[in-house]
């Protein structure tokens, strides 16, 4: 722990910090480009020079690492001076073109240039101009506002483990880009936006829509995974400009994966704004007392196992519960919110929860994925393996899909045969599993949704049992869930009651005519030509699969539209802000559903938020923990038996588009063609 | 004494005679009033009329939709849209005064970085509605076209002092 002075003042630091740290330690501020505290030192911007006392010159503080006795000064005239020189050094090639960057207004160049700059510039010759880089839909290059500080390039090689960035060229040529023409192909393309600390890289969909200072800034939670990644959602007006990421060390760091971020201009897109009946037919605009008089009107006389209700994978908690209590007094225990027919067993928390949690991944030293694609799934939980991968001493194994998941692997199999193996004990990578201090394995809801899911859940459980992966004070089963809604969903024991019928049983007797009326909660990953001659209420924010079908369409509130609770995959209950109003006639999900109660004649006691969420605590005390996770006690869970021979398919065919929200946006469309399309290649005709 | 003087004033008009005697002097002095709207008084070049929107020589509208002018409208009289246009280039698809609530404080033309909106020096722009004072980009920019010569003579005299 080395002991430094930093302005007179003494600081202490952990060894092996360097200067810059101590000096913000210190409470002295030192300005910086190319230093960033996830990425590694380069030292390269040059702006970060303090005096260091027995020093013949400044030092590049980042670089330097703390010294015992050091003497430190950020603000004597020399530091000063060589600020102002570095400062007017960057700014001899930038183009000063801020009136048209948009980054204007929130750029660490703009800010340091007034703060440690010089007035005017005593360069009178030709700037440099570099040619832009296409690098896809999502990230616009304007390369002559390059400062070539390389956190663009240090992050796609150690947090996203993509190597397409990189420099070439040296001196005046010095120029960043991929080396031939490509892609920066990895989900987490956005964040060298936010990373960079000029205009070079900035939000192509954003591009020229909007400036940082006209917008409001609501801090909320993204739903269009399960992290429950922390966001700031930017509106202006009624619109949603831009979303980007908020710090949140436990769960998404400082990054967020691009369709979080990119898809926000699906919420512009195909919504669903007034009601909507089905009249002969076609479906006609109608008012809320016409929508609720259909229902009501439909629902008269119907016995409560005839009728049967599913919730989606953007619904929240709130709303889950009251469709719950709704379905009780109607007297159905039809209901289930695991609209993909995942055999999760809701029983037992820890049986479908992320147990390790995402921060502990970094504590673990073994791991096994059990078909799954976290790369797809969830890009911020596989950046989190990467970071401990690229630590050391992380073997992991996978069963399943052989992708690229920016980290090494063992392939240890296709399908469950070769989980069937390492229960047994049989499998060479089972030795390696049992000498693990903190071996955890991931379970993906690709091998949970196939007619054996609850078979390998049992199998996976087994194995978790028999080689150690729960111990005192850790837990290494995870589940790893793709949709916001799943795990509130089951916390809230929103699954089939005493013979009440899952999914597959809903779809089945809707189809043979058992089940009469069916209510959707944006529930859209079904097959909705199965529902024969049911009567389909859907309650959404989209205009998708599920109201294409729906007899009534109730309009609901989007995730950026209504204060909500969302659980996350680890069982962490996190709450949404309302950053605009739902649109033209919509409402809030939970409060549709409490004046449905009442015009069925089953009115719900809640009045206010307040008494929803009261409610939510008393049904599963998790969710009084806001922010937290509650641990879950391990216990017993799936149906042991005989596992199939199909190999593991992810349950993520497309990860720029999984849910409504997302195949509304024309930009995750562009990421789509971009990303995914095979490109065409060149024939003959092509110049 | 004051009961004679008094009844002198009164009894020979002496006040009446002084007065018509000022207004006769009058006559032969030069005017101060000018005969508007046929004639006009004299305008400062850093006059603050009427906004328009300039253009480059070329015909290329000057704004960049860089909304500096929205933000510093102190009484936010402004309301900028933005989006790239086809060839890239980042420009207004909407640019609105509310020439009602302008005060005509010239904060704007002060902010602009390329010299696109200007207070011209047009100052009978007076309406019969309200709505006619609402302008939109197209009147802006045909203030512009129109004022162009005056406007350009007014910051050539102007451009030494800043």
């Amino acid at each position: 722990m080395p002991k430094l002075i930093v302005n007179g003042v003494e600081v202490e630091v952990p060894q092996g910090s360097t200067v810059l740290q101590a000096c913000e330690a210190a409470g002295a501020e030192v300005p910086r480009f190319c230093y960033h505290d996830r990425l590694s030192i380069a030292g390269n911007c040059r702006m970060c020079l303090v005096e260091v006392e027995k020093s013949p010159k400044p030092v590049a503080s980042c670089a330097m690492p703390a010294n015992e006795g050091m003497v430190v000064k950020t603000n004597t005239p020399q530091v000063q001076k060589a600020r102002d020189g570095v400062m007017e050094f960057l700014l001899i090639n930038h183009p000063l073109d801020c009136p048209i960057c948009d980054q204007g207004g929130e750029c660490d160049l703009q800010d340091q240039a007034m703060a440690y700059g010089r007035g005017g510039s005593r360069y009178e010759d030709a700037k440099r101009a570099v040619k832009d880089k296409d690098i896809g839909p999502l990230v616009k290059t304007i390369m002559t506002r390059c400062i070539h500080c390389t956190r663009c390039i240090r992050f796609g090689e150690e947090v996203a483990g993509v190597e397409v960035l990189g420099l070439t060229g040296r001196g005046e040529h010095m120029e960043v880009g991929p080396y031939v023409e490509a892609v920066v192909n990895t989900e987490l393309s956005g964040n060298i936006i936010d990373l960079c600390p000029v205009g070079a890289l900035t939000s192509k969909p954003y591009e020229f829509h909007a400036r940082s200072w006209e917008l409001v800034k609501t801090e909320s939670i993204d739903v269009l995974d399960a992290v429950g990644a922390n966001i700031r959602i930017d509106t202006r007006g009624a619109e949603v400009m831009r979303i980007l990421p908020r710090l949140n060390e436990a769960v998404n760091e400082e990054w967020l994966a691009d369709k979080s971020r990119f898809a926000c201009d699906g919420l512009k897109k195909r919504r669903l704004d007034r009601c909507f009946v089905r009249r002969d037919g076609k479906l006609e605009p109608a008012s809320w007392d016409e929508a609720f008089a259909a229902i009501a009107t439909r629902l008269r006389g119907v016995p409560g196992n005839r009728i049967a209700a599913l919730a989606g994978d953007l619904a929240d908690a709130e709303a889950i519960l009251l469709l719950k209590e709704l379905m009780g007094a109607l007297g159905s225990t039809h209901i289930d919110c695991r609209q993909d027919g995942a055999k999760l067993d809701a029983s037992n928390r820890a049986g479908y929860l992320f147990n390790t949690t995402i921060a502990g991944i970094e504590q673990a030293d073994t791991c096994l994925l059990i078909g799954t694609n976290p790369r797809w799934e969830a890009p911020l939980v596989n950046a989190r393996l990467r970071k401990r991968w690229r630590r050391g001493g992380f073997a992991i194994g996978l069963i399943g899909e052989p992708r690229d998941l920016t980290y090494k692997y063992n392939h240890l199999g296709v399908g469950p045969q070769a989980l069937a193996e390492l229960a047994n004990g049989r499998h060479a990578f089972a030795e390696t599993l049992k000498g693990a201090k903190a071996p955890m394995l991931i379970l993906g809801q690709g091998a949970l949704v196939r007619s054996d899911g609850g078979q390998i859940l049992a199998a996976a459980r087994q194995i978790a049992g028999d080689l150690g992966f729960v111990r005192d004070g850790w837990n290494g089963f995870n589940v790893l869930h793709s949709a916001a809604a799943r795990v509130g969903g089951l916390d809230l024991g929103f699954v089939p009651g005493a013979d009440g019928r899952d999914v597959a049983g809903i779809l089945e007797g809707a189809q043979s005519g058992v089940i009469d009326v069916v209510y959707l909660l944006g529930a859209d990953e079904i097959d909705t030509s199965r529902f024969g001659k049911a009567f389909v209420i859907y309650q959404g924010h989209h205009g998708d699969a599920g109201a294409k079908r729906a007899d009534v369409v109730l309009p609901g509130a989007a995730y950026t539209e209504k204060d909500a609770t969302y659980v996350n995959l680890e069982g962490r209950p996190q709450r949404t802000h309302r950053a605009i109003h739902p649109l033209g006639e919509a409402r809030e999900d939970w409060k549709i559903l409490r004046a449905l109660s009442e015009a069925l004649g089953k009115q719900l006691p809640y009045d206010t938020l307040q008494s929803v969420r009261e409610r939510l605590g008393h049904v599963a005390p998790s969710f009084r923990a806001l922010g937290r996770v509650e641990p879950a006690s391990f216990g017993n869970f799936g149906t042991p038996g005989p596992l199939g021979p199909e190999p593991f398919k992810s349950n993520i065919a497309n990860y720029y588009m999984t849910d409504p929200i997302s195949r509304a946006s024309p930009t995750m469309a562009e990421c789509v063609a971009a990303f995914l399309t095979p490109a065409q290649g060149k024939t003959g005709t092509h110049g | 004494m004051a009961l004679v003087d008094r009844t002198f004033r009164s009894l020979f008009l002496t006040e009446l005679a002084v007065g018509f005697a000022i207004t006769f002097r009058q006559m032969f002095k030069p005017k101060v009033t000018v005969n508007y709207p046929h004639e006009k008084g004299p305008l400062s070049s850093r006059f603050r009329g009427e906004h328009a929107l300039r253009r480059y020589a070329s015909g290329e509208e000057r704004c960049i939709a860089c909304k500096l002018c929205e933000a510093i409208c102190p009484a936010q009289a402004i309301t900028i849209e933005a989006e790239p246009r086809d060839d890239g280039s980042r420009r207004t698809t909407r640019y609105d005064i509310d020439m009602v609530k302008c005060i005509y404080c010239g904060f704007c033309q002060e902010a602009c970085p390329v010299d696109a909106i200007v207070e011209g020096p047009n100052y009978e722009f007076a309406a019969e509605t309200r709505e006619e004072l609402l302008y939109n980009k197209d009147k802006l920019l045909a203030n512009g076209d129109r004022w162009e010569c005056e406007i350009a003579a007014n910051l050539s005299t102007d451009a030494p002092y800043r």
